[in-house]
């Protein structure tokens, strides 16, 4: 590999053959530039779809009951469901082992905030301290709901990142009081992001019981959510989780006595499985990515070889002259090996920076919802470079066989 | 220095079987100038190409230096080729692209001799054989002659126990031809045994011994009183 004087006389051949040594590592370097472009595509798709699911927790149920459309044992279709903190209670204790995390939800779409004299329309929503995890939040500022916070039924709210940038611009909110329809105070204890961006963060959570009693629920939920226990593989997670929205699907229809073909009374909704769904998607258009990139490689790889064989042929009176002059076979296959791998080494390195380079400069004006930042990272540069220098081995190795076989008094012969 | 006996060899082409060498006998002693002679088709070409170790004989001995030389694969015929033999062709076969002192060091490189050495030693040839000043050239730019006498230098370079020259003023002028015997025969001079092909006969008087083959066999084998080049010159 560092041998001086082979390399000088790589680039003594190369020197000899500009524009035929250029034309073939065009078509090398064009494989590797297409095959990055592809994968910084797929990569974009992949962390577009991601995003587009990290905005909550991908391995959630949520529960919600509407009315039945369909007639069951004498009862009318049109029958207004309820979920009630029972229900909430009785699903915990049914299945806490396989729950991570759990929280009941009372919401309004929308309530009227005012700080000093800002003020908004917000959603606001009663919730337990889990749904900082099942919302995947993060404060910014203070702490989320506490336990006591819902034993207690205290005034206190967490407000999302814009709301405080809307209510209360550079003070600091916590501590401050908040009137929530010009009727209730409340205490600001906590401000948090959401990787959902501002649609997300432009709500207020409450404690469960204090929603319930300021907005006279009773006992009322609109919704139940839970996040479950990851098993040991992605796979084996989606299957627990589709089991258990089937089964509380199956409970709440016993509760609330629904037919068993009414598909909009009760709803359980499974993130789990069109996240795998989506997943599944995308590894189908990287591998399909991956192919034709590969496929444009093959083409560039076949052309190096065919390259190489003409230059063996063209060369065969001086390896011939060589051989007669004591090279070992084994030196004259490395002679061409070394060739062709420097050369489709070179020629996709230039490739691969292009390719990057490019991804780089488009990556920041791409900003639809399925494709963020395509790029490509190390790991994949590094299975480039190595299919590229295994590629040019393989596209060497024919002509560096032919070349090592040649006979020295045929070779002498041909003048 | 060599010894051969019995030595067979015939070429294949489709069904016929051209029997070229019927068993030839042959014996080189240390420092001799030997010429072989004939006419195209009497096999004095294979014979050097088997004497090379380019090409394998049928049947029958040979003996190199007190090596035997028989089952060869390629690495180790290119090992003896190196370390035995240095060829000289008819039409030089210089590679093309390398300066004459790059040349004349490939056998030395092929050895694994270092860069410096191999530099050193390669001007020191190419300053045996006359050509110190044109080390940089490339083949192209020079005479056919000076051809000749980078290639004599390579040929030398090894410092191989025998010189095999084919034709080796077959591609020159007399008067160059001349030149290069001149040079040659003050190699043999020095100790250095050196076979000649050739169908010139002045260039035969020019060595110390003449065979002559006709027909794949040894039909005369006689010394000579070597005529030196430099009467001519």
């Amino acid at each position: 590999m560092f041998n001086l004087e082979r390399w000088q006389e790589i680039f003594e051949t190369i020197r000899k053959n500009k524009l035929r040594t250029f034309l073939t590592s065009l078509s090398v370097a064009s494989g590797i530039f297409i095959l990055v472009i592809l994968l910084g595509v797929s990569t974009g798709i992949e962390t577009g779809v991601r995003t587009e699911f990290e905005q909550d927790a991908t391995n959630r149920i949520q529960v919600s009951v509407r009315s039945t459309t369909k007639e069951y044992k004498g009862l009318n279709p049109g029958r207004r469901l309820q979920l009630r903190n029972s229900d909430y209670e009785n699903l915990n204790a049914k299945y806490e082992d396989q729950i991570e995390y759990k929280t009941p939800l009372y919401n309004i779409w929308s309530g009227q905030v005012n700080y000093k004299n800002q003020q908004g329309n917000y959603r606001i929503e009663g919730a337990s301290p889990d749904q900082q995890w099942i919302e995947n939040a993060t404060m910014t500022d203070g702490r989320y709901l506490n336990q006591s916070d819902i034993e207690n039924s205290r005034k206190v709210a967490v407000i999302g990142y814009q709301m405080k940038e809307d209510l209360f611009k550079d003070e600091d909110p916590i501590g401050k009081t908040i009137i929530l329809n010009n009727t209730v105070n409340f205490t600001v204890v906590g401000v948090y992001t959401d990787p959902g961006g501002t649609r997300e963060e432009t709500r207020l959570f409450m404690p469960i019981t204090t929603a319930q009693k300021v907005f006279n629920a009773g006992e009322n939920l609109n919704r139940i959510a839970y996040t479950i226990k990851m098993a040991d593989t992605f796979d084996e997670t989606v299957a627990l989780s589709a089991a258990m929205r089937e089964a509380i699907e199956q409970d709440l229809r016993t509760r609330f006595q629904v037919a068993s073909d009414d598909r909009v009374a009760i709803g359980v909704y499974d993130t789990l499985e069109e996240a795998e769904k989506v997943f599944g998607l995308i590894a189908t258009i990287r591998s399909v990515f991956w192919f034709i990139g590969i496929g444009t490689i093959i083409a560039g790889v076949v052309g190096v070889g065919n390259i190489m064989l003409i230059v063996v042929k063209e060369r065969t009176k001086e390896i011939g002259i060589r051989k007669a002059l004591g090279a070992l076979p084994s030196e004259i296959i490395w002679m061409v090996l070394h060739e062709s791998i420097f050369i489709t080494s070179i020629a996709g390195l230039i490739g691969l920076f292009l390719g990057v380079g490019l991804l780089e400069l488009v990556s920041p004006m791409v900003e639809t919802d399925f494709i963020k930042f395509p790029k490509v990272d190390f790991n994949t540069a590094m299975s480039t470079v190595i299919i590229l220098v295994v590629a040019g081995a393989l596209a060497g190795f024919f002509p560096a066989r032919r070349a090592a076989n040649i006979k020295p008094i045929e070779a002498l012969r041909d003048e | 220095m060599i010894e051969i006996k019995n030595l067979h060899k015939s070429y294949k082409t489709g069904n016929n079987s051209l029997h070229v060498l019927k068993g030839i006998d042959f014996s080189v002693k240390e420092g001799e100038l030997v010429s072989i002679m004939g006419s195209s088709g009497s096999g004095k070409s294979t014979l050097l190409n088997i004497l090379g170790m380019l090409d394998e004989a049928d049947e029958g001995s040979y003996v190199l230096d007190n090596v035997p030389i028989k089952n060869l694969n390629e690495k180790i015929a290119a090992k003896y080729r190196n370390k035995f033999l240095g060829f000289i062709f008819q039409s030089f076969n210089l590679i093309s692209y390398k300066s004459a002192v790059d040349n004349v060091s490939l056998p030395l490189y092929y050895q694994g001799v270092s860069r410096k050495e191999r530099d050193e030693k390669s001007l020191y040839y190419l300053e045996k054989v006359g050509l110190a000043d044109w080390a940089d050239h490339l083949p192209n730019q020079l005479s056919g002659g000076q051809k000749q006498r980078v290639a004599i230098a390579r040929a030398l370079a090894s410092d191989p126990k025998v010189l095999l020259a084919d034709e080796p003023t077959g591609a020159l002028d007399t008067k160059t031809s001349y030149e290069v015997m001149d040079l040659i025969q003050g190699i043999n001079d020095e100790g250095r045994t050196i076979l000649v092909v050739t169908h010139e006969p002045d260039i035969a008087e020019m060595t110390k011994r003449i065979v002559n083959l006709k027909d794949g066999r040894i039909v005369d084998d006689t010394l000579v009183n070597q005529i030196k080049a430099t009467a001519h010159v």
